[in-house]
């Protein structure tokens, strides 16, 4: 039984209303519980879902069958879509998220973190996607999270940054011992920061794929399981 | 502006030349004799005190207005079931003549100032309510998704989330709100004061003065102008300039 600080997503079934059909179900039997600490990919091809497991497990979701168990404590979590507030400079949208009980962060650090040095007083008006993306994922660390729930964060930068920024998640992530829920379609994103990967998959996605992956001070076990996914996953391989 | 100016100085011309044409000052009297007789009015205080009672009376129906079709818009904007409620009273509202509030709402009322404000609260506050309920049905909802994870308190989400998306269609109802308010409480004032711009009208209405009409008129007409380009007007555009970026 997973105590207070799991996350614990049972999703039975999830269906969208059609209209002049029945319901599609586009979820099924998608169950898994993620512990302090532990940092979980969530791994599908486009449209597979990822993005309403995500919704279901923070609660935007309600209308589906099974439960959801959030952990206790604060969330910090990046949208697909930056959602960054047109009418507040980009320092005013990160402090916006700062509730009672969040140590004060410094936002031009953040902001230098993700590679935004020098940008706090902006629009977000003038800032390219990729950067607004950014400026999420700081907004995200922000409140110094128990749960962080990023939903394609690295999407639009390019592989090295992309890759740099994974790094930060993870080790923010790993020294507040906070969950992580990553959804992406990049294999080599999950290879490089998951403690656990999931995969989705099939109409309807159920979870086709729960493995545990190896010490990355081996890389030959790294690379049996790259294969081995790329193998049973063939669109784990493309950009889908 | 220059376009603006030759446009204002055109219309004063033209007056001129229609005071001149039909060359008689009690049907169509001159800008001159109507600047004439307002500065009288101005100098012995008749015009100062009626217009200070008119706009006193303006701002608090226009306060009230505001203040009671805001709120119900926004509720109606956010809730179904509220809009279900509150929207046959709304058509009603809007559908019933002028008039027919004015008269009704001193009836019931009296003959008073509180009546008079209600009438053009009544008569006003509907279209706010329209224009604010379809900005509270067009909040992103998206960034109330946002609020909700970060569990931002209410207070919060109010003024720094909901409040910039809305201020726009508030400033919508405020400029638009501004222009009826004034004429409908001329209307009120016409009807049942015994002070004001509209109880002024009257008088010299019934005495056929058309010089103190267009003299009260002109006069309260600019100061409403003036108010709309010097405050309204500017708010509406700061209020929209996120807009203009996003």
């Amino acid at each position: 039984m997973p105590g207070d600080g799991t996350l614990d997503v049972r999703i039975d079934a999830k269906a969208f209303a059609v209209p002049g059909s029945a319901p599609q179900t586009v979820l099924r039997d998608v169950g898994f519980a993620a512990f302090p600490g532990e940092i979980l990919a969530l791994l599908g091809h486009s449209g597979s879902g990822k993005s309403t497991v995500l919704r279901i497990a923070l609660g935007l979701d309600r209308d589906f069958a099974g439960r959801v168990r959030m952990p206790r404590g604060r969330i910090g979590v990046v949208f697909q879509e930056p959602r960054l507030l047109a009418w507040l400079t980009l320092a005013e949208n990160i402090r916006l998220v700062l509730t009672d009980g969040v140590p004060v962060p410094d936002v031009a650090d953040l902001l230098d973190m993700v590679g935004l040095p020098g940008v706090a007083d902006r629009l977000p008006s003038e800032l390219s996607l990729g950067m607004a993306r950014r400026v999420a994922l700081a907004r995200a660390l922000a409140v110094d999270p128990d749960t962080l729930v990023l939903d394609e964060p690295f999407a639009s930068l390019d592989r090295r940054l992309a890759a740099a920024l994974a790094v930060l998640v993870a080790e923010r992530a790993r020294r507040r011992h906070a969950i992580v829920l990553l959804a992406t379609h990049e294999l080599e994103h999950a290879l490089a920061i998951a403690d656990r990967i999931l995969v989705l998959a099939g109409h309807p996605a159920t979870l086709a794929a729960d493995v545990t992956v190896p010490d990355r001070a081996d890389p030959r076990a790294l690379d049996a399981l790259r294969d081995a996914l790329l193998e049973r996953f063939a669109f784990l391989g493309t950009d889908a | 502006m220059p376009i603006r100016a030759a446009s204002v100085l055109s219309l004063l011309a033209a007056w001129w030349l229609g005071a001149w044409l039909a060359a008689s000052p009690q049907m169509l009297p001159g800008p001159y004799r109507v600047v004439a007789f307002a500065w009288r009015e101005l100098s012995d205080g008749a015009l100062p005190l009626n217009i200070a009672i008119t706009l006193a009376r303006v701002i608090a129906a226009f306060a009230a207005a505001m203040l009671a079709g805001s709120v119900a818009g926004y509720l109606a904007g956010r809730s179904r079931r509220l809009d279900a409620v509150i929207d046959p009273w709304a058509v009603i509202a809007l559908n019933l003549p002028v008039l027919v509030v004015v008269v009704l709402t001193y009836i019931w009322v009296g003959l008073n100032d509180v009546a008079a404000v209600l009438a053009v609260t009544i008569a006003k506050a509907p279209t706010v309510f329209v224009t604010i309920r379809e900005g509270a049905r067009a909040l992103a909802p998206q960034l109330e998704e946002l609020a909700r994870v970060y569990r931002l308190p209410l207070a919060r989400r109010l003024r720094r989330i909901e409040a910039p998306q809305l201020l726009p269609y508030l400033a919508a109802a405020a400029r638009s709100g501004l222009s009826i308010t004034w004429k409908i409480v001329l209307i009120v004032e016409l009807l049942g004061r015994p002070n004001g711009v509209g109880f002024a009208l009257n008088l010299y209405f019934q005495s056929f003065n058309v010089t103190g009409v267009l003299a009260y008129g002109g006069a309260f007409a600019a100061i409403m102008l003036v108010a709309e380009t010097v405050l309204l007007q500017p708010w509406e555009r700061r209020a929209n300039a996120w807009r203009r970026h996003a």
